[in-house]
């Protein structure tokens, strides 16, 4: 039997503000627990929410990237559950009303070809503190609200994913999406970025949806493919065996490599969502909205294809260079230094990549200034140093962060230039290989290269080729 | 006899304090002798502060002699209802629950008395989480009315109408959710002012039902209600809810009169059920504001009948919501013994919250639950706008509205406790201005037989509590009932 899978994901970004979403307290991430509080995100009696428009603002971003029609009436209402991270004993969100509506995402299948994801809602709320069990007391949880209050929008896709892979690429690309707009840092370490995936099976053919399941806590790419593999090959075998399908919510384990069910309809809770009456309805008005779409930035796609159309590097280059915000600007930021389009991705794309992934850092977090390293492929193209010498002082650079310049210096990499230096070792080079001098000279014009070779080996690569072969060639002339 | 300091009203106080006739000193140790003396009867005060309120008034004394930053509030020895947070300074809500909480913060009001210059004598009993009528749902025992020590002082401002009445404060803030100052003010003789909804922050405000909740002066005479309705008034960043209008000053004006103003008596406020003796000093009441020279026409609010289940859906259901941060996890008492989370909040909420929250936490949560919420909240909420436009359809024709306070005289300890819907009964009058948002004021019309006081309420357009506050005035002034004191004494009448 044949089956397909429908998928569905709710990609939870928080916001990249200064302050909260309802109070003005730092969102700042690592703090000491319970530090960047106060009496609104505390819950403290009496106390009252008021609205961060800079909140608003980066909501407004999102949905216009994601083509949502912006609500210019949202209304924030209260969902009631008890839990120890929940400091008023309700979330504020968007329920009914929320700020954006509709949209979509396009992303890249394997085919070449692109799938329209849809977006149902993006809508604004605000984060939960965390539990932590690990302070030593074993009867005993702690919970840190440093993060209780912080802006939250929670975009929701339609079921139009089919498999695994076009789920994490979607969430890929909506991390990429708002990384590129700055609303949200996207980093999944830090909970920057999470995502629930609904799950659900049927026979390929049937139009009607199987039962769904929700699957939480997915916080990497690799977990979302995983997990909804894994659900998928458990509702297969569950229906093969003759089984039901139950609506229930799963809770992901990474490290496992399995879900365990969360609870059950039955248990679902009611969350008694009703308008907040502490807050108006959320007004946004045209002019605004106008206003915010005039300062979208480029986002990467455009970006890939300007710098195609711009910079004349291959496809490929500008779609590795433009996959991170960060890199796309560094990247722009070594050009702006020195125009070499092409040598300065290559440098990026092979040596400084492959650094940066050993290292398991961001570009952000590079060492070598964007400065530093067009100075590097200058030093090289002006024939300072060699190619070969020029990774040399890569490393250097990478490790330390020195500039190139003070590296050459100290290490004296500096090609030898000086013709009567360069002369003498050729000399000593020609008398000791008299046999391939003779072979040269007799027409096997090959052998020149390995003379240069041990010109190059005698001067530790220091020597300028081009002057090496000129000289030599006089020689055997 | 001369007056005694305690008797004084604020501005009689204020014109004693500025001549250096009497120090705030003075008249803060006349306070405390008189609370000390007569509070174990009534039960007013929850908590006293009155170190801090020696050093309130002598520093008060210095601005008051050097002239500087003096206030009509400067010296002033005043109370809060135990429903604003005051820094430092215990805050129960007459709850178990926050039987040890000391906030770390202060609500805007209690900010702006501190800058007023105001000395803070202490914190006021109220019906805990400010749910009540009679001020017998105080985790604390309930408070004596000073008219007689054997009925309640209304609620759930109780406490605060009872020190007025008996000179233990010479002005309050109370909050009124659906009468909260207006019906304890009726019961106790003196005078209490709901204003628009928005016109005060609610920040710092213990909140019940936060689209209800609005904080209101209470005092002895409407000019000292002005004064205090001008310290707390304005928009605060901190509250979105908050109007940013200008403030007017409330005592200018008070004295100009009634003349060609038209005052609505609405048909739906004199029925079945309201006591003769109300209706009768209301009626008075009535030609006494004609014969000022006020024009007076019936007019028609035909959906006052809703107003109560109107408002026990939405006050419960919101309260459901507000009360839900009282686990025990951050703050409050948490109850020993639990063996897991959901049985820690179960218990901390069983032992901490009076029946009577507990009562409304559950119907507001039922009034919430999935499949019920289309045919309470909504249909509420839907009736709620019916209610709101009624009034604004009157106030085409008419600048304001008169009408009894409460359907009763204060009634007897423990005369309702036991028959809710009797209690909740006590408000119908008073809760239509909270679901509209509209301005309120109740001030004393007469005695009944038994010496018990009567409130004249009188409701305005939004914003307009200038326009309340010159009727209250001409009426109060044109009469003699704000000056009657209360017995002190127990009284053996049954009625």
């Amino acid at each position: 039997m044949n089956y397909e899978s429908i998928i569905g994901l709710e990609v939870h970004a928080q916001l990249a503000t200064k302050s909260k979403m309802f109070c003005a307290c730092s969102t700042a991430f690592g703090n000491p627990p319970n530090s960047n509080i106060c009496p609104v995100c505390m819950g403290a009696p009496g106390a009252l929410p008021v609205v961060n428009f800079a909140a608003v603002e980066m909501a407004i971003k999102a949905g216009l990237a994601f083509g949502s029609q912006i609500q210019h009436k949202s209304i924030f209402a209260r969902k009631n559950y008890f839990y120890p991270d929940l400091s008023k004993g309700y979330q504020i969100s968007q329920y009914e009303f929320p700020l954006c509506l509709g949209g979509h995402l396009d992303i890249p299948l394997a085919s070449g070809e692109t799938k329209r994801i849809s977006i149902t809602r993006i809508h604004m709320e605000e984060d939960a503190g965390k539990l932590t069990h690990d302070y030593g007391h074993a009867e005993k949880s702690h919970v840190d609200f440093n993060r209780c209050g912080v802006g939250l929008i929670e975009i929701v896709s339609g079921p139009d994913m089919r498999t695994p892979q076009e789920a994490a690429d979607y969430f890929r690309k909506v991390r990429q999406i708002l990384v590129y707009l700055g609303v949200c840092h996207g980093n999944m370490q830090e909970g920057n970025l999470r995502c629930d995936a609904n799950v659900s099976i049927r026979k390929v053919g049937d139009t009607k949806l199987g039962t769904r399941t929700e699957m939480k806590n997915l916080n990497s790419f690799k977990a979302v493919e995983r997990a909804i593999a894994y659900e998928i090959n458990r509702q297969i075998a569950a229906v093969e065996r003759g089984e039901i399908i139950i609506q229930e919510t799963l809770l992901w384990d990474d490290a496992a490599g399995k879900s365990a069910s969360l609870r059950s309809k039955e248990d679902a809770h009611d969350y008694r969502y009703f308008p907040d009456p502490d807050l108006l309805p959320l007004i946004v008005t045209t002019d605004w909205i106008e206003g915010i779409r005039k300062q979208l930035p480029e986002l990467a796609a455009a970006k890939a294809a300007r710098f195609v159309r711009d910079y004349g590097i291959p496809e490929y280059d500008a779609e590795v260079l433009t996959a991170e915000r960060d890199m796309a600007l560094y990247y722009e930021k070594c050009i702006a230094v020195y125009n070499s389009p092409k040598k300065i991705s290559n440098w990026i794309m092979t040596e400084l990549l492959r650094e940066l992934k050993n290292e398991g850092i961001d570009i952000t977090a590079c060492r070598i200034t964007p400065e530093h390293l067009a100075q590097l492929v200058t030093l090289i193209d002006d024939g300072i140093i060699s190619g070969k010498i020029g990774k040399d002082v890569f490393e250097e650079m990478y490790t330390t962060g020195h500039a190139p310049a003070a590296i050459i210096d100290t290490k004296g990499l500096k090609l030898v230039s000086d013709t009567s230096e360069l002369d003498a070792i050729i000399e000593r080079v020609l008398s000791t290989n008299q046999k391939q001098v003779e072979q040269y000279k007799s027409g096997k014009v090959a052998v020149f290269g390995f003379l240069v070779g041990q010109v190059m080996k005698e001067t530790k690569g220091q020597a300028s080729p081009q002057v090496v072969n000129e000289l030599l060639k006089k020689k055997l002339s | 006899m001369t007056t005694s300091l305690t008797q004084l009203t604020i501005h009689e106080s204020h014109e004693r304090l500025k001549t250096g006739d009497v120090t705030s000193e003075e008249l803060t140790q006349a306070y405390i002798k008189r609370i000390e003396a007569v509070d174990p009867q009534l039960n007013c005060y929850l908590t006293r502060v009155f170190d801090s309120a020696l050093l309130q008034a002598k520093k008060a004394d210095a601005q008051l002699k050097q002239k500087s930053d003096v206030t009509p509030l400067t010296g002033i020895p005043l109370a809060l209802k135990d429903i604003f947070i005051t820094k430092g300074i215990r805050t129960t809500c007459a709850s178990k629950l926050l039987d040890n909480y000391i906030p770390p913060y202060n609500s805007t009001v209690a900010e702006k008395l501190d800058r007023s210059g105001a000395v803070l004598l202490g914190k006021l009993n109220m019906d805990e989480f400010a749910m009540g009528s009679s001020n017998e749902h105080s985790a604390y025992g309930p408070v004596k009315n000073p008219w007689d020590l054997t009925r309640t002082p209304g609620g759930s401002s109780g406490g605060s109408a009872a020190a007025i009445a008996a000179d233990l404060c010479a002005g309050t803030f109370g909050t009124d959710t659906g009468g909260s100052i207006r019906q304890p003010a009726a019961m106790c003789g003196i005078v209490g002012m709901k204003p628009t909804y928005g016109r005060v922050s609610r920040y710092g405000i213990i909140a019940f039902a936060s689209s209800l909740d609005q904080v209101g002066p209470m005092a002895k005479d409407v000019m000292d209600c002005a004064l205090l309705l001008n310290a707390i008034t304005g928009h605060d960043a901190r509250d979105a809810t908050s109007i940013a209008a200008p403030v007017p000053d409330y005592t200018h004006g008070l004295q100009s009169g009634i003349k060609g103003l038209t005052i609505g008596v609405p048909r739906e406020y004199f029925i079945d059920g309201i006591d003769p003796q109300i209706e009768n000093h209301v009626r008075s009441a009535i030609d006494q504001l004609k014969l000022l020279g006020a024009n007076i026409v019936e007019i028609s609010l035909p959906h006052t009948e809703y107003a109560v289940p109107v408002y026990y859906t939405i006050a419960p259901a919101e309260a459901s919501s507000n009360l839900a941060r009282y686990d025990g996890v951050r703050y409050g008492k948490a109850a020993p013994g639990a063996v897991d989370l959901a049985d820690l909040f179960k218990r901390t909420r069983t032992e901490g919250f009076g029946p009577e929250v507990t009562l409304r936490i559950i119907i507001g949560t039922f009034v919430l639950s999935a499949g019920y919420y289309d045919a309470y909240y909504l249909k509420a909420q839907k009736v709620r706008t019916l209610i709101k436009q009624d009034f604004l359809k009157a106030f085409h024709n008419v600048d304001a509205i008169v009408a009894p306070t409460a359907p009763t005289a204060a009634f007897k300890l423990g005369e309702k406790s036991n028959d809710p819907l009797q209690m909740y009964l006590n408000d119908i009058f008073t809760i239509p201005a909270n679901l509209a948002g509209l301005p309120g004021i109740s001030l004393p019309c007469g005695l009944t037989e038994n010496n018990l006081p009567i409130g004249l309420q009188l409701i305005g357009k939004p914003l307009d509590e200038a326009t309340l506050l010159r009727i209250a005035y001409a009426y109060e002034q044109s009469t003699e009932w704000h000056t009657k004191k209360p017995s002190m004494q127990k009284s053996d009448a049954k009625k």
